[in-house]
């Protein structure tokens, strides 16, 4: 070693190059191909029905009272905005709910959905001493994995999907879960599964609470589209409010960035439901203490546009007819769907386009069927098959039908 | 039974605990001292002219929305940012060899460039690297990297009380006997909290040091630039000497106060190589780490800087911005000086003015502290370190004279 040597080498000359990101590298193969016809079923971000993002009229709405108010910009808070967090636990739990009531609970604002997993993450591995691991659904969305990893936590899976019925897997699901170790950590996606589009039903719910309180299970909610999936937000929001009800004291991710459509805006939360206002107190004081050395507090335009909406009657009304809109849309385009693949000549079952829920939908198209597709159609997903029916409009629905049929007659 | 019944009560902040402190007290001539944001004469927020306007043409421009930003950020803010940073004629930016990272702040850029560097700076885990932070130095400087996952944070000798400046000797030395591959965070300026920047010379001597020990990397922390003495280039100056003398540096750049933009959280991780495709790995890496802590950053606050910067009559607009707030913070040590001159306190009070920046580390005690705060409703951090952008000309002589007492009182 010497200086002359030190001049030319880099301090990173053993630095891999990181592997694409696999949803990041549909969008790009999506971009560069020149046919007309082409279709980005990749992107996990609202469009309307010419294709385009969609701001909120409740959103440009409370922007514009954000403006006139001329506040100022110092920090928030590390947990946060208040008037966000106390809006956005009662949006979940529901305004009457026992939790908020009883003050037995704790919401920081977070960096949207991964910024709240994250934090929670953090917080199990640093706290959660009785166990190290975090049982996902399988599949699961791609970044649950790395995030919990990053933490320190070990991953493992339960049943969920089934490939046979493009639907949830019951039984298997029920079976996994009365086998996992006491005082793991099951994540549980509160609606629209991400990727399957596959829920489970009221009753459903009920024996999964049912088994997973038998083996005194550490709850973690994962909830990205609450109003999003049905069109209702205490409908999406039924199964975190059937497990507290029974019990449970879950933690919670949410955020606000389909449902509100402020993707880029970070907007988010973490609740902890704790037993009592001495203990929120304490968890409260940790997250704290796990946010600061990551970002030291959050950012205020999103959390600020968010919980204006949620504590302005009319806003509020208005936000509740535009999410029920966004998810009808999806609603009517997985509808079209069917109608046309059935026009197509198809004869395969397509129900499950219908049943499935929310933004994703998991076609049950096989790899090469996917390349085909791509290749042939311009037509971009991810290589699990999985859709965003948000890039589907009833302008290219049609097109669509035909190149599904065209791959899987 | 809980899971959580074990949770420890984490003590609070000290910063933020000293301002909810302040908040509650009801003394009619109370000065916050403490947390450091800029005020202005009448002790209010300032959101910089050039800012509200910018905010206007965003909010007025139909063809924007709240899509998701790329994982490493706004192109144009990233670019911009370090350009700020290196200069635009910076013969790195020249040979394509700088990257950048859009973070929550100067604290989020801190944060993953940590925690690459703790997978990938010499070896895969450096666990073990010491960290090297001044002393005194920012309180969340250790648990920035300590939860990133390094376990040696030491520090390095920096203030010397008796003299009230830089212990250049104590610091080369620790250069000079650290471990191989040390990573040192060095302030670029307006250091925080001793207010207390090395000279053109001593900076010289620094990086000679680590010249010659070559396996010593620099890790820059650039929270004041433009605000220490006014103008960008002066403040930018230590970084673009490193990179000059063909350092490789990591940049962490905060946007909070030289833009008054504090909550919506704006920063930039500078990254300078040896050249292009290093950077591009290096991104791909810290690609990664993002993906897994926020996915992607907000988008507000780096729209606003991106179009300041690149639009020239707004970028003049924030340069005199930024030298208002300089100014009134130079002008308000020149009088707390001369006020504690004129009353005679004992002590050298030079260091007043020589200090740059936000903040001054008075050299008051703990006791003289607790008595400012305790007697005279004058919040400081218990280091005595003061922010002097709380201080007006309506309190200005309450609070020299509040020293006078403190110094004479108390010992």
């Amino acid at each position: 070693n010497s200086f002359s040597s030190y001049i030319n080498l880099s301090w990173w000359s053993e630095v891999q190059m990181g592997p694409p990101d696999p949803i990041l590298g549909v969008t790009e193969a999506f971009r560069r191909d020149t046919n007309p016809k082409k279709m980005n079923l990749g992107v996990g971000a609202y469009r309307d029905d010419q294709g385009k993002p969609y701001v909120l009229n409740c959103v440009r709405k409370a922007e514009a009272q954000i403006a006139a108010k001329k506040m100022d910009k110092e920090y928030l808070p590390i947990g946060g905005l208040g008037d966000f967090t106390k809006a956005c636990a009662q949006l979940a739990l529901g305004p009457d709910n026992e939790v908020l009531k009883s003050g037995r609970s704790v919401t920081v604002q977070t960096i949207s959905g991964t910024g709240s997993l994250r934090v929670g993450a953090n917080f199990l591995a640093r706290f959660h001493n009785a166990a190290r691991d975090v049982y996902l659904p399988k599949p699961s969305w791609g970044n649950h994995t790395p995030i919990f990893r990053d933490a320190g936590m070990q991953l493992k899976a339960y049943a969920y999907y089934d490939p046979k019925t493009c639907g949830f897997d019951f039984n298997g699901a029920l079976d996994d879960i009365s086998k996992i170790p006491e005082k793991s950590v099951i994540l549980l996606h509160a609606c629209a599964h991400n990727p399957t589009g596959v829920d489970p039903r009221p009753e459903q719910w009920k024996e999964m609470a049912s088994v997973i309180k038998k083996r005194n299970l550490l709850v973690f909610f994962d909830m990205a589209y609450q109003g999003f999936a049905s069109g209702d937000i205490d409908r999406d929001a039924w199964a975190v409010r059937h497990f507290i009800e029974q019990g449970h004291n879950v933690v919670l991710s949410q955020s606000f960035a389909k449902n509100m459509g402020l993707y880029g805006e970070r907007v988010g939360g973490f609740t902890v439901v704790c037993k009592d206002t001495e203990e929120a107190k304490r968890v409260e004081s940790q997250l704290k203490i796990l946010i600061r050395p990551m970002y030291s507090n959050p950012p205020m335009n999103g959390a600020r546009i968010a919980s204006t909406i949620l504590a302005t009657p009319e806003l509020y009304k208005e936000w509740l007819v535009e999410v029920k809109s966004m998810a009808d849309r999806i609603i009517k385009m997985r509808e079209m769907l069917v109608s046309n693949l059935k026009k197509e000549g198809s004869t395969h079952n397509w129900q499950h386009v219908t049943d499935q829920i929310g933004m994703f939908c998991f076609t049950g198209l096989k790899p090469e069927q996917v390349e085909c597709l791509i290749n042939e159609y311009s037509v971009y997903m991810t290589k699990d098959g999985r859709i965003s029916m948000a890039g589907v409009t009833s302008g290219n629905v049609a097109y669509l039908a035909h190149a599904i049929h065209a791959a899987t007659k | 039974m809980s899971l959580f019944r074990e949770v420890p009560l984490a003590a609070p902040v000290a910063v933020f605990k000293l301002t909810a402190d302040f908040r509650e007290d009801p003394a009619p001539n109370k000065v916050n001292l403490g947390v450091g944001a800029y005020r202005t004469d009448e002790g209010k927020p300032w959101v910089l002219p050039v800012v509200k306007k910018v905010e206007k043409m965003i909010a007025e421009d139909n063809s924007l929305n709240h899509e998701y930003l790329p994982i490493l950020g706004l192109p144009e803010f990233r670019s911009s940012a370090s350009k700020i940073a290196l200069g635009e004629d910076s013969p790195a930016i020249l040979e394509k060899r700088v990257g950048a990272v859009q973070c929550l702040g100067g604290t989020g850029a801190l944060k993953i460039g940590a925690e690459f560097l703790r997978r990938w700076y010499n070896g895969n885990d450096n666990t073990k690297t010491p960290i090297y932070v001044s002393a005194p130095t920012w309180e969340n400087h250790n648990a920035v990297f300590a939860n990133a996952g390094f376990e040696d944070i030491r520090p390095y000798k920096y203030w010397d009380a008796q003299k009230r400046g830089l212990d250049l000797s104590g610091f080369l030395g620790d250069l000079e006997s650290a471990p191989e591959y040390s990573i040192f965070v060095l302030h670029a300026c307006a250091h925080n909290p001793t207010g207390t920047d090395p000279s053109h010379d001593e900076w010289k001597q620094i990086a000679e040091v680590m010249k010659v020990r070559f396996s010593l990397f620099a890790f820059f922390d650039s929270a004041y630039q433009g605000f220490a003495s006014g103008n960008l280039e002066k403040d930018a100056w230590a970084v673009r000497f490193f990179v000059s003398q063909g350092f490789e540096i990591l940049c962490a750049q905060s946007f909070s106060k030289n833009f008054g933009l504090y909550n919506e959280r704006v920063g930039n991780l500078t990254v300078v190589a040896k050249d292009e495709d290093n950077v591009n790995r290096v991104l791909s890496q810290m690609e990664k780490i993002v993906r897994i802590t926020w996915s992607n950053p907000p988008s507000q606050g780096a729209r606003l800087v991106a179009i300041t910067l690149t639009t020239p009559e707004l970028f003049n607009e924030w340069k005199d911005n930024v030298k208002t707030m300089a100014d009134r913070v130079l002008l308000m040590r020149a009088e707390l000086k001369a006020r504690l001159l004129s009353l005679g306190t004992p002590g050298t009070w030079e260091h007043i003015t020589q200090q740059i920046g936000m903040f001054s580390f008075t050299g008051l005690n703990p006791k003289q502290v607790e008595y400012l705060v305790k007697e005279k409703h004058i919040y400081l951090m218990a280091s005595g370190r003061i922010n002097m952008c709380g201080l007006t000309t309506k309190n200005i002589d309450y609070v020299a004279e509040s020293i006078h007492e403190a110094v004479t009182r108390v010992q």
